[in-house]
């Protein structure tokens, strides 16, 4: 078996979710090469390299790649990935906009989502919201998967000292042009691949209180999310969103607070190691999933958590 | 300008979905079903996209049992011209959704194509992207805001670091994201007129398209439940506990 990897990046360096998948591909087993496909994107294929348990590193350096449009990349990964038994990317929003196209074009379906690996042929996935979960087996030549990485551990990122080759594949369709992006700057961690998320919900009642979770994030080093309702009332933007229809997370901790714990939000967080919930609402279906549940009024809580936080930290 | 757009009958999003005990599926049975949601954004998008006087024509389609044919009246009470039922009660999946789209889209030659981003039962976040690349068009997923400018259309999408805007060539497909608008509710006289609405009825076989599954179901299971913990008094002892006890921080 020979499993091509796609590796998720922004051009200047390698995010942690390819080391994810990686780790999914070992558990397929066989020989596992990484497609970095990116303009100016040598930095990356440098990281790619050192992954523990890859074995080559391919590279398709072109502007038609750059923002990594689905159209381009479809082509490009159904060209380079005809020859293997398994296609996998990282579930993000790169992943789940190629790679379906990359199974019509091979015409084989595509498995969403896998949390795990059964064998070479079988995966489990949530449905429902993750209110069930499928094994499904496929019956065709050739694998194309998306993976949930945070269900995965991650590969060591050193240790490796896989061969970089370059690719002249150019796939450029022509359907489709970058216009501008609007990404949120923020120095702290990736909410998806953090090891502490705090969380607000609906009480937090405006944009402006989030300040409080910002100040206690920054103190520990961890990412700040939001529930669909808190995005819904518009006080963050979405891709602050932890749930079934924003980012999938599990950190070693998730705190959430003045978020009730409706059944798409829990889809997003419930495989967090602890979960702490702090809510005034005893009621509250969070208190079910938390480790450690605190009845309290959120204005009165958090300042008092940054301030035991200062003591310890 | 002719929109079709693709809708699915699924499980209610409000009800508890519940595994079957011979862990073949989940229960089904006298379950209240409805449009997906992402879906409804389609609809209300398309419309939107009439009342503006860009579209000119909404033909809405939907895949799957005579019952789906209440989702397509649905879509036509909202304010879709006419609808094509492509019936079936086997299951189809998405690969052979978006075949079954792929012939659609060639009888009627819309300009643009709106589709949920994914469905709330099977969640995969295929059909739309597969149909793109079937029918060679562009695709912008994961849809905040759609403009039309003469020949093209401009997307802006949820990405997972913010928003990123495509210009895509007409026809293209879309896929909706929840923000993209609220839909609307259809007004009772309505959903008495899109009773009067045509409604064409096709097999897949009509179409030409073998619907055989590629992927087989094992098994479904329900989610390993999480214990509820314990309650701390204060933020004191919460922190006490988080720094000994759970040692996280």
């Amino acid at each position: 078996m020979s499993i091509l990897v796609i590796a998720e990046h922004d051009n200047s360096s390698l995010k942690q979710a390819t080391l994810n998948v990686v780790a999914a591909a070992k558990a397929i087993g066989g020989d596992i090469d990484v497609l970095v496909a990116g303009e100016n994107c040598g930095a990356v294929a440098e990281a790619a390299a050192k992954a523990e348990g890859v074995n080559k590193v391919l590279v398709a350096d072109n502007a038609a790649y750059g923002h990594f449009l689905g159209e381009n990349l479809g082509e490009l990964v159904a060209e380079v990935g005809k020859g293997y038994s398994h296609i996998l990317a990282a579930a993000g929003t790169v992943g789940k906009d190629f790679m379906p196209r990359v199974a019509a074009l091979l015409d084989v379906a595509q498995v969403s989502d896998i949390m795990r690996v059964e064998s070479e042929d079988t995966f489990v996935r949530p449905i429902y919201a993750g209110n069930a979960i499928a094994t499904v087996k496929s019956s065709d030549s050739i694998k194309v998967v998306t993976v949930r990485p945070t269900a995965f551990d991650p590969v060591a990122g050193e240790g490796g000292s896989a061969a970089v080759e370059q690719l002249d594949v150019v796939k450029d369709a022509g359907l489709s042009q970058f216009v501008n992006e609007e990404l949120a700057k923020s120095d702290r961690p990736d909410l998806a691949s953090a090891g502490i998320v705090v969380s607000g919900g609906r009480g937090m009642q405006n944009g402006d209180n989030f300040k409080m979770l910002e100040q206690v994030a920054d103190l520990m080093g961890a990412a700040v999310g939001a529930s669909r309702a808190a995005v819904d009332a518009g006080f963050v933007p979405n891709d602050m969103q932890v749930g079934q229809t924003g980012k999938i997370v599990a950190p070693q901790l998730y705190i959430a607070v003045g978020i009730s714990g409706a059944i798409q939000h829990l889809a997003g967080m419930s495989d967090s190691k602890v979960i702490v919930a702090i809510n005034k609402d005893e009621e509250a279906p969070i208190f079910q999933v938390a480790d450690y549940g605190l009845v309290a009024d959120l204005f009165e809580a958090v300042p008092q958590l940054e301030e035991e936080l200062k003591k310890v930290l | 300008m002719k929109v079709l757009v693709a809708v699915k009958r699924v499980i209610d999003y409000n009800v508890k979905v519940r595994v079957k005990p011979d862990n073949t599926g989940v229960d089904l049975a006298n379950v209240k079903m409805a449009m997906n949601p992402f879906c409804e954004i389609a609809v209300e998008e398309a419309v939107r996209l009439k009342e503006k006087g860009v579209a000119s024509e909404i033909v809405v389609v939907s895949i799957g049992p005579k019952a789906a044919q209440e989702q397509i009246r649905t879509a036509l009470a909202l304010g879709a011209d006419r609808g094509i039922h492509v019936e079936t009660d086997e299951e189809v999946q998405s690969l052979e959704a978006a075949k079954l789209l792929k012939a659609v889209v060639e009888k009627e030659e819309p300009k643009l194509v709106i589709l949920g981003k994914q469905s709330i039962d099977s969640d995969n976040n295929q059909t739309g992207q597969m149909l793109a690349a079937l029918t060679g068009m562009g695709q912008g997923t994961f849809a905040s805001e759609v403009v039309v400018e003469g020949d093209k259309v401009n997307v802006t999408r949820e990405v997972d670091g913010g928003l990123m805007t495509v210009s895509l060539n007409l026809p293209a497909v879309v896929t909706t994201d929840l923000r993209l608008n609220e839909p609307r509710y259809a007004s009772l006289p309505n959903i008495m007129k899109a009773k009067k609405k045509p409604l064409d009825n096709m097999s897949p076989a009509d179409l030409g398209v073998d619907i055989a599954p590629r992927l087989s179901t094992l098994k479904v299971e329900a989610p390993a439940a999480r214990q509820a913990g314990v309650k701390v008094a204060d933020v004191a002892e919460l922190v006490d506990k988080l720094k000994n006890e759970a040692k996280v921080i």
